[in-house]
């Protein structure tokens, strides 16, 4: 038995994974913690956000996320590979800023607008 | 003359006019210091926010991005780069002065205002860290605006004063940009922060949090060089022989948020010194009549959603206060012959708001949003009345002050409540956490 607290959202159910019965869930307060709790001690993931270089915008920088969680071991690839990513401005809110980020299946999508100025 | 002026277009405000333009006001103007809508949002690039809200999950920018679209479906004014000054409040409404970059002093009348102005960190100077005084101490939100939004790095080796979220995000913001962060240091015996908060970023970049820790010196000329960490007792004081010194460039400050009521003060709004917002009725009208206040610059939330619909509710009553329907159910002040309840903090609350009530304007049920002063097992909220009477009690597995609670007082039990009621915590004995 796995005791673990839930990251699904702000309520930080403490969750009880029984590892050797399927990976069953009990105190999850909705279906996402019985999820969560199967796939973090299985696959575990997270969903990146970071920045990248945005030009001629105003700001310089763009806000973006994964568009689904990645394995949590390629976190840190997929910082590296953001890295020389630059946009131009005008950027739309969901454009996608990277197609297939290291081959995770999660494309990197802008998360706001940035007009040009 | 406007209808209604709201100071203020991050979340709270965005909110309110959106919510007052839908309950049929056309002559709303928000003034927003900042080039752009969308408040402190804009810099919390980090996911987890809508979830109660829009039903998903999204980041700070794709939160208020949503709002300002719908905002830009209404005919609401919207004044950029544009300060508000004071608010003088009169007979008919008040008069907002301001000035702005494009359209210089201006004196905007209007018959109702919504405070929405946030709140601010608190600083090294307001919890006093002893020390030099070199370049390199930061609070964590002035950080995470360089990081986010202008592209500088704070430093490379870290050590975060405080357990807050902010502190929390940034912590892993920092490590994830190729800081080292050494250190998250509380000085409570338990994390002010979302348990969330402290599994997905300090947990997964095994960063240590010491809890009963604070910073107790800061050494450096020019630039931070190292930050000395003690242990401290129950009283909070510092133990000597037990200091721990980490070698860094930087200290981050993450150790509280103070609502920014400047510009309520002068208006001569009472203020709840535990809230240190303005006192509110439950339809978040303020000790002067046509000002209402919601989001941060009433009490600190940490859920952006809850921000949003405390702030559709100041939205709604400040409509139905500038079209004539306040006397109707569900909004505004009572008259002289009315019944009115304060509610009072008992044993384990910190703080309530709101923190009067008006019975006969309670729709069905008043929502009561409140923390606890101190980490409690299994309990229970109850409200007492006047006469030691128990009129609702409510459940809770754990309550922590890092974290606001909300319960709802059903109108049919307050109107048979004697005199003004008390929230407080009583913990199950024999139950623990």
């Amino acid at each position: 038995m796995k005791e673990l607290i839930c990251i699904v959202c702000p309520q930080g159910c403490r969750l009880k994974v029984d590892e050797e019965h399927g990976f069953a869930v009990t105190g999850n307060g909705c279906p996402r913690g019985a999820e969560y709790g199967r796939v973090e001690l299985t696959a575990p993931t997270r969903t990146v956000t970071s920045t990248v270089r945005c030009e001629g915008g105003a700001h310089p920088r763009c806000p973006v996320k994964t568009d689904r969680p990645v394995p949590k071991g390629s976190v840190f690839s997929v910082m590296e590979a953001l890295e020389g990513v630059a946009l131009a401005a005008p950027v739309k809110v969901g454009q996608v800023v990277v197609e297939n980020v290291c081959g995770t299946g999660a494309n990197v999508v802008a998360t706001r607008d940035l007009p040009s100025v | 003359m406007y209808e209604l002026i709201v100071i203020g277009g991050g979340p709270a405000g965005l909110a309110a006019a959106c919510a007052a333009w839908d309950r049929g006001l056309r002559r709303i103007l928000i003034v927003e210091r900042d080039k752009e809508l969308g408040g402190i949002l804009n810099q919390c690039i980090h996911n987890g926010f809508g979830l109660h809200h829009f039903k998903e999950e999204l980041t700070g920018p794709e939160y208020a991005g949503r709002f300002i679209q719908l905002l830009k479906q209404t005919g609401v004014e919207v004044r950029l780069d544009t300060m508000a000054l004071d608010i003088l409040p009169d007979a008919e409404g008040a008069a907002v002065h301001m000035v702005g970059r494009a359209s210089g002093y201006r004196v905007e009348r209007t018959r109702a205002i919504i405070l929405a102005m946030g709140c601010r960190e608190r600083t090294r100077g307001a919890i006093g860290i002893p020390g030099t005084r070199p370049a390199g101490v930061f609070t964590a939100g002035a950080a995470q605006r360089y990081v986010n939004m202008e592209g500088w790095m704070p430093g490379n080796r870290v050590v975060i004063l405080g357990s807050g979220d902010i502190g929390l995000i940034m912590a892993r913001r920092m490590t994830l940009e190729g800081a080292k962060v050494l250190a998250c240091v509380e000085v409570m015996p338990y994390s002010g922060g979302l348990n969330r908060n402290i599994v997905q970023c300090l947990h997964d970049y095994d960063i240590p949090l010491y809890l009963s820790h604070t910073v107790t010196d800061i050494r450096g000329k020019d630039r931070v060089e190292q930050v000395v960490v003690s242990k401290v007792d129950e009283k909070r004081s510092p133990i000597p022989g037990t200091e721990m010194v980490f070698d860094c460039d930087t200290l981050l400050l993450s150790v509280g948020l103070i609502p920014e009521n400047e510009l309520s003060r002068q208006a001569g709004v009472e203020i709840d010194p535990r809230t240190n917002g303005p006192e509110v009725w439950q339809d978040m009208e303020t000790s002067i009549p046509g000002v209402f206040a919601c989001g941060n610059v009433a009490h600190v939330h940490d859920l952006v959603d809850f921000v949003t619909e405390e702030s559709q509710r100041a939205g709604e009553a400040a409509a139905d206060y500038v079209i004539g329907r306040r006397w109707e159910k569900g909004a505004g002040r009572p008259t002289s012959d009315e019944r009115t309840i304060r509610l009072k903090n008992g044993d384990g609350i910190g703080y309530t708001l709101p923190q009067r009530i008006a019975v006969d304007r309670v729709d069905k049920l008043c929502t009561v949003a409140f923390r606890v002063s101190r980490i409690c097992g299994p309990s229970r909220i109850v409200a007492t009345d006047g006469a030691g009477e128990r009129i609702a009690a409510f459940n809770r597995d754990r309550l922590a002050p890092g974290e606001m609670e909300r319960v709802a007082l059903p109108r049919v039990l307050l109107e048979k409540a004697a005199g003004d009621v008390t929230l407080s915590v009583e913990e199950k004995e024999g139950e623990s956490a």
